[in-house]
């Protein structure tokens, strides 16, 4: 059935306008990391003073926070699975579980900067620490958005609210996280594993 | 629902596909995370590890972004921006010496 609302929502092309805005906005947001990305990688090995990248960035931590947000990806699809066949419970269960990852993922970020300070690299420490604090805090404030969106689709969900007729909710919502994770990526990889 | 919906849903892939997709997911990172502590691959450091990530990133795209099965207007609006910003990206590492050009050029 075709609701209103949902016709309203329909373009010339015969795609959802949401889903094409969206696109537009995760294109933009392309733009603005690639600028964070190129920024930190003009002024790499650059700083005059210490703490380095060589000196204080931890791998086997930040891989382990890696796996936790590639699996939080695994549990968005699936959440959004669900909810596409109507399974409000496993629905709820993935979306829950989605945001969970989330928020352990913000928290190694949390123990990894506070780990940083304590060393004595800070935003206005050296060139290192300016581009470094940008990027990844500007990923994690993303992060944060989608952390608080994904708990927003789960209390709409305990409502009843988040029927099969509102996946595309939980589509956009997983458009954001899935780009969140790419983004991520390439950050794991130019800022941590490439010296 | 409307017939496009109905399309969506149907080309979306299944379970299945996405627990395969995650599983690939995990293997290159471990792969990459051993490349980065294995001294022999250091001359080759960059591009393996460029590839690799390239290769997760292709993966969340086409199948948890559902580029591959989605409509190709999605995709156009993605990488147009996308190739801009790698664009934008590269052209700074010129213009700030990070790429060293040969000499006489």
């Amino acid at each position: 059935m075709t609701t209103h609302a949902d016709a309203m929502h329909h373009t010339s092309t015969g795609l959802d306008s949401r889903k094409v805005g969206f696109w537009v906005f995760i294109g933009s947001e392309c733009l603005l990391f690639g600028s964070l990305i190129s920024t930190y990688l003009v002024y790499q090995g650059k700083s005059v003073v210490g703490p380095t990248t060589e000196e204080i960035l931890n791998i086997p931590l930040t891989s382990m926070s890696t796996f936790v947000l590639l699996m939080s990806s695994l549990a968005m699809v699936l959440a959004l699975a669900a909810v596409t066949r109507g399974d409000r419970l496993w629905g709820r269960v993935w979306i829950a579980a989605t945001a969970v990852l989330g928020m352990i993922f913000l928290g190694f970020q949390v123990y990894e900067f506070t780990h940083f300070v304590h060393q004595g690299l800070t935003l206005r420490t050296n060139l290192f620490g300016s581009t470094f604090f940008v990027l990844t805090g500007t990923h994690g404030a993303h992060v944060l958005v989608g952390v608080i969106w994904l708990w927003t689709l789960f209390v709409r969900s305990l409502q009843g609210k988040l029927g099969p007729d509102k996946a595309m909710n939980v589509e956009l919502c997983g458009l954001y996280w899935h780009f969140v994770d790419v983004v991520w990526i390439v950050i794991f990889t130019v800022v941590y594993l490439l010296r | 629902m409307n017939e496009q919906h109905t399309h969506d849903e149907h080309s979306h892939p299944g379970v299945g596909t996405y627990l395969i997709v995650a599983a690939v997911l995990t293997i290159i990172t471990l792969v990459e995370v051993g490349v980065f502590y294995v001294p022999a691959f250091e001359p080759l450091l960059a591009p393996i590890l460029l590839t690799l990530s390239a290769g997760k990133f292709v993966l969340v795209v086409g199948f948890y972004m559902h580029l591959k099965t989605d409509h190709r207007l999605f995709s156009v609006i993605f990488t147009v921006p996308l190739m801009i910003a790698v664009a934008v990206v590269v052209a700074l590492l010129f213009l700030f010496g990070v790429f060293a050009l040969p000499s006489g050029t």
